[in-house]
């Protein structure tokens, strides 16, 4: 009984460890990267954008996603200033309530997967280009992988996500992108949680049962019995001591 | 409070075999096995199902063959895996025997001296020969050569020989003998047929020994006698046969244990058939004994028939579509080829079913000694028809039901005299005075209406409640008050569509649409319901074919099942996806749009109106294709001119995993409550995304350690991932449902070896991001994920939530069990906000304390004792009271009930004081009246003093 006990112990474990990593995963799974490093041991894929006010997409290179291969997975995003031109357009496009478009080809994350051989086609996304113009070209890309590390999905959101039809004066505002870029890995869900569930139940019993067994007739009413043993003495300090005796046993 | 529908009864399905009991005159026996693995006993005379057993589905279940002798019926199940006999009266079983592994191939009764003893099974290398009285196995023998001969036929003539018989394609045909008592090959020959492929379907026995093969090329028939010499005969036929046509021949064994009848029928042509005999000396030409070849008419089915032994009657009947709508059933003798006096059937046909497919008949003799008989017809509609004479129809059975592939629930109509009255105020006006009068003639109609109602409610009540006759037609097809009865459209395999009464189950439209494939895909959308009168309700079935994707669109109305005379578009190119908008024409049918495989799309109705409305939304307008087999989602947006843009695309490498599912949300959902009311008293809101879709995959790698479900949360506009979660051990069967802001799913974990529910459910978080307006666009952060598992001590065949009118009803989940059972489990118990421990918080908000296991308690089973076999999909449709949920159940069987999430909230019981409680508002009120008067007065008494 007892090294069964003790295993179930080191599953409820596990799974604690398990389920709080995930559950921090998923609320704040972003990982912004820090400074960006010379040398990568990793690989990059293009991040392509495009923006035209005839919304036929024409995809140009806006940065490279460096993707460092390993356990953690580093990803960096170093990209171009918007030229004027590019601007204008932008701002065109915003006017004409156009899509700003991206897409990064299909790549897996795993350093060895890399020369297997080459996935054909690209992962697309889009904003609205009024959002990203009046967020000041902040946003937020996430590159979704499934268990194996292949990319599925990339997503974009600006930060913030309204178009209130705000007029961005400065032509400054939208020259760098400042992005947040990360990579997001699924989440394992959990199990249905018995061991966790036997043990509080075990603790219930041991709690439960516990006093029941120990606690004796003069423990529980002790301060009953001695209540009534002082006030019988009270009274029968008057009464001659015989009868007291007797109710006493 | 739960109605099971009466009038529907438990169903087979397509009949495969049919037998009739014709052991004794006065049997009403008749026994099916069915395509969909069932073994029936019906009722001859009502069509009712005396008993009836459900095999497994798929090929372990599937019926071989079903022979008869006496009380007892043989079947094989499951490619020859199974011989089990079967007492037919009360549906008992005898025996059943495990048989050798092997593909089965014919099985046949042997006879020894007129007495059937033993039943002899062959399979693609083996033959077995079991005791018919307990099933235990007598001999069991290889076939010689088995690796080159195909053997296809087991044949005792009765007396004591085992024949069986093989081919070699177009080489020689091989006649192994047996012997009986202990399988010793007695003879072995073979003879050279060149020209044969299949015994089967070119070979029968005849008379007493004989096989009969047709060659089709040399248009030649060969006679092949089993027993002496190795001679064989070769007689050419007298007659053409029709171009192209393979000639086939029919005969018939009528008792197992004597030789099959020397007569035999030969086809030549689609309805062109000659009876001949083959006169008992083996070599002499056969005699050519009536030759049917009827011009002007058209001879569908040809069957030969004979029984009642005792008087060796032989006779044949033949079917004949006379017209379009009825058929002519005819007896006629054998040796003259005249029809018999007074057996003409003469059958009309539902116009709106099928042709006749199958036919079945008993023939027997009269007191008279006229021959009487009874047909069981099956048309292509799937419908079971008994027939007797003259033309008389016993009973019919819709066996299409059993297959029910989609379905929807549509309100009914206004009562008849308010829908007319309506009808009236649509129309255009002459002028005032005719108006005056038709608003005048109209609001007397309707006084009268209701006059008449009051008299019939009072009438009614002072009836015991059994004695009212509620029979549904369509006269009597109204709503009534909280619209608890509706129309079913039920949408068969077959391609039969059914309209049937809620209330009782009555069939009351049925149309059968020809020229459906077998392995399409249906869907239907109610366009305009009912209430936008003078309008009809309108539904639209999608046809799809599964394999070129090609589909039609079949329009309808669903009270009347009439065809809509609307033009419809043509679809030359295959559909990919459908979608109905809540945009409206102005005759208030909602928007279809059909997306081709060029991704333009069709609009259904393509009115200006609607053209117009679509280019002003068209930038609001999003939607998605998935294409499994290359594991891609795509999202797509609608451009003015119709055509569409590809916007996002999401991947999911088929490699690792493929998608099982892809469910949204329904459209007719409410949600009435945007968040959770914590213990601390904060609210916790809801991600209510109703673009939010929900995609299953499974692994590709089905090793139970490294076998994985996976669960997407993905935006259908924006394409964004909003939750990607990884289910370790897990396996399909993989069920879902996908509501409000939640996700449920089951799945098989593979290590633990169980059924396991999981729920995540999204939340906002403590405030909402924009409390006016949900749009996928705007929604920059991503939401919080709860989940939770549980154990699920059961197998699962179907899931679905109830469904109510304003979403304020707490929601159940509706579990259909493989045993039949319908399990309607809160939801409560699937909330990932189960706290490991109470708290006084967790106790406020009414949180129920994990617990791995999830119970099942008796008092959920919705259905009682009324199981539902096989049950394939639930069906749910709010009601006009909140607080009810329609469920239609349907499977082999249709079961239809109301469930009450919340229990009955908004309905008085039952028992409810009337009485009393208007009494004491009645005395409460001449209390107040009384103690006023006696206020006054003492008032004006008092100013007097």
């Amino acid at each position: 009984m007892a090294p069964l006990s003790s295993s179930f112990i080191a599953i409820v474990f596990v799974n604690i460890v398990g389920f709080y990593t995930q559950y921090g995963d998923c609320n704040n799974g972003r990982r912004v990267p820090e400074t960006i490093e010379s040398d990568l041991t990793g690989f990059s894929v293009p991040l392509e954008h495009s923006f035209e006010v005839d919304d036929v997409p024409r995809f140009w290179v806006r940065g490279n996603i460096q993707l460092k291969a390993g356990r953690e997975n580093n990803v960096f995003l170093s990209q171009a200033m918007l030229s004027e031109k590019d601007r204008s357009v932008l701002k065109d496009v915003a006017a004409v309530d156009g899509l700003y478009r991206i897409r990064i080809p299909r790549v897996s994350l795993q350093a060895d997967r890399q020369t297997d051989r080459q996935l054909e086609g690209y992962l697309t996304a889009f904003v609205r280009a009024c959002s990203l113009v009046e967020s000041h070209l902040s946003d937020v890309i996430t590159l979704h992988t499934d268990v194996s590390g292949f990319v599925i999905g990339v997503s974009i959101v600006t930060m913030p996500g309204a178009c209130r039809g705000a007029e961005v004066e400065d032509e400054v505002d939208l020259e760098v992108f400042n992005t947040t870029i990360s990579v997001m890995a699924p989440v394992n869900a959990p199990a249905p949680e018995t061991a966790l569930f036997i043990e509080r139940m075990e603790q219930e019993m041991d709690k439960k049962g516990k006093p029941q067994e120990q606690k004796s007739f003069f423990a529980k009413y002790w301060y009953l019995i001695l209540g009534g043993a002082v006030f019988l003495m009270a009274t029968s300090s008057a009464q001659p001591p015989a009868g007291g005796g007797r109710e006493q046993s | 409070t739960s109605i099971h529908i009466k009038n529907l009864p438990q169903f087979v399905g397509k009949v495969q075999f049919a037998l009739f009991d014709t052991h004794s005159q006065a049997s009403k026996k008749l026994l099916v096995a069915t395509e969909k693995n069932i073994f029936a006993s019906l009722n001859s005379r009502t069509g009712d199902l005396f008993w009836r057993h459900v095999d497994k589905t798929g090929p372990d279940g599937h019926i071989n063959t079903l022979m008869m002798h006496g009380q007892d019926a043989v079947v094989v199940v499951g490619n020859g895996r199974l011989l089990r006999s079967w007492e037919t009266t009360v549906g008992g079983l005898n025996w059943e025997t495990v048989l050798d592994t092997g593909s089965f191939q014919s099985a046949a009764y042997i006879g020894v001296q007129d007495v059937v003893r033993y039943v002899a099974v062959l399979k693609k290398s083996a033959i077995s020969l079991h005791y018919l009285s307990s099933g235990h196995q007598k001999w069991v023998e290889n076939l010689p050569e088995s690796d080159t001969v195909q053997y296809q036929t087991v044949y005792s003539g009765g007396n004591g020989q085992v024949f069986v018989l093989g081919v070699v394609p177009n080489s020689h045909i091989v006649i192994v003998e047996y012997n009986i008592e202990d399988g010793e090959i007695m003879k072995q020959k073979s003879v050279a047929a060149p020209w044969l492929s299949s015994l089967q379907s070119s070979c029968v026995m005849v008379g007493s020994g004989v096989l009969l093969c047709a060659d089709p090329t040399t248009k030649s028939l060969y006679t092949f006698p089993l027993q002496s010499a190795d001679q064989t005969t070769m007689t050419p036929i007298l007659l053409e046969v029709a171009a192209g046509f393979q000639p086939v021949l029919i005969s018939t064994q009528p008792h197992p244990a004597r030789p099959p009848l020397s007569e035999f029928f030969l086809q030549l042509g689609p309805d062109y058939h000659i009876l001949l005999h083959l006169i008992a000396l083996l070599f002499s030409p056969s005699k050519i004994a009536a030759v049917m070849s009827p011009k002007n008419e058209t001879v569908s089915i040809l069957f030969i028939l004979s029984n009642s032994d005792p008087f060796h009657l032989h006779t044949y009947s033949v079917i004949r579509a006379n017209g379009s709508n009825a058929s002519v059933i005819n007896l006629y003798s054998a040796d003259t080829g005249r029809r018999l006096l007074d057996t003409t059937i003469i059958y009309s046909m539902d116009p709106n079913g099928g042709k006749p497919a199958k036919l079945y008949i008993h023939t027997f003799l009269k007191k008279d000694d006229s021959v009487g008989y009874r047909v069981l017809v099956q048309t292509e509609d799937l419908v079971l028809t008994f027939l007797q004479q003259p033309g008389m129809v016993v009973w019919s059975r819709e066996e299409a039901l059993a297959d029910v592939v989609t379905m929807e629930m549509v309100d009914l109509p206004l009562t008849g005299t308010q829908a007319e009255l309506e009808g009236e105020f649509g129309k255009k006006a002459d002028g005032l005075l005719p108006m005056v009068l038709k608003r005048l003639s109209s609001q007397f109609i309707l006084l009268q209406a209701w006059m008449s109602h009051l008299w019939k409610l009072f009438y009614d009540a002072r009836k015991p409640r059994s004695h009212v006759k509620n029979e549904v037609t369509f006269e009597t097809l109204s709503r009534d008050e909280f619209n608890l009865q509706k129309m079913m459209v039920m949408v068969t395999a077959s391609g039969k569509l059914f309209g049937i009464d809620s209330k009782s189950g009555t069939v009351l439209w049925k149309q059968y649409l020809e020229n459906i494939q077998p392995n399409s895909v249906f869907k239907l959308m109610v366009q305009r319901t009912t209430a936008h009168f003078p309008h009809p309700p309108q539904c639209t079935l999608l046809v799809k074919d599964k394999d070129t994707g090609l589909g039609s669109l079949y329009v309808f109305n669903p009270i009347f099942g009439k065809k809509s005379h609307i033009s419809v578009p043509a679809l030359p190119r295959p559909i990919l996806q459908s979608l109905l908008l809540p945009l409206m024409d102005q005759d208030y049918s909602k928007v279809l749009l059909l997306i081709d495989d060029q991704y333009k799309v069709t609009a259904f109705p393509s009115t200006k109106n609607v053209l117009q409305q679509l280019q002003e939304m068209a930038s609001s307008i999003f939607f998605y294709l998935v294409d499994s087999s290359q594991g891609r989602l795509s999202g797509f947006r609608l451009r003015k001119d119709l055509s569409t843009e590809l916007i996002w695309e999401v991947v999911i490498p088929t490699e690792v995993q493929k998608i099982v599912g892809v469910k949204g949300k329904r459209a007719n959902e409410h949600v009435h409550s945007q968040g959770r009311v914590m213990g601390d008293r904060s609210v916790l809101y809801k991600y209510l995304n109703p673009n939010l879709l929900a995609v299953v995959t499974e692994s590709t790698d089905s090793h139970q350690e490294r076998s994985f479900v996976g669960i997407f949360l993905i935006d259908g506009v924006t394409g964004r991932i909003v939750h990607e979660a990884v289910q370790r051990k897990a396996r399909r069967p993989v069920h879902f449902v996908h509501s409000e802001n939640w996700v449920v799913y089951v799945y098989w974990n593979t290590k633990s070896r169980r059924n396991e529910f999981s729920v995540l459910e999204l939340f906002e978080g403590m405030e909402l991001y924009n409390s006016t307006v949900f749009s996928s666009l705007d929604r920059p952060r991503p939401p919080q994920v709860l989940q939770q598992s549980y154990i699920f001590p059961s197998p699962i065949s179907t899931l679905e939530a109830t469904l109510t009118e304003k979403g304020i009803t707490s929601r159940h989940l509706l579990v259909g069990l493989p045993s039949g059972a319908i399990v309607s489990l809160p939801k409560m118990f699937l909330d990932p906000r189960r706290p490991e421990v109470a708290s006084d918080q967790s106790r406020e908000e009414n949180l129920i304390p994990y617990s791995p296991e999830m119970p099942i308690r008796t008092e959920w089973f919705i259905n009682y004792n009324q199981t539902v076999s096989r049950v394939r999909g639930i069906y749910t449709a709010p009601s006009g009271l909140e607080s009810t949920c329609l469920v239609v159940a349907y499977g082999l069987d249709i079961y239809q009930t109301r469930v009450y999430p919340s229990k009955q909230f908004d309905v008085l019981k039952d028992d409810y004081d009337y009485v009393l409680i208007s009494s004491v508002l009645l005395g409460l009120f001449f209390a107040t009246m009384i103690s006023k008067r006696l206020a006054e007065v003492k008032l004006l008494n008092r100013a007097w003093r």
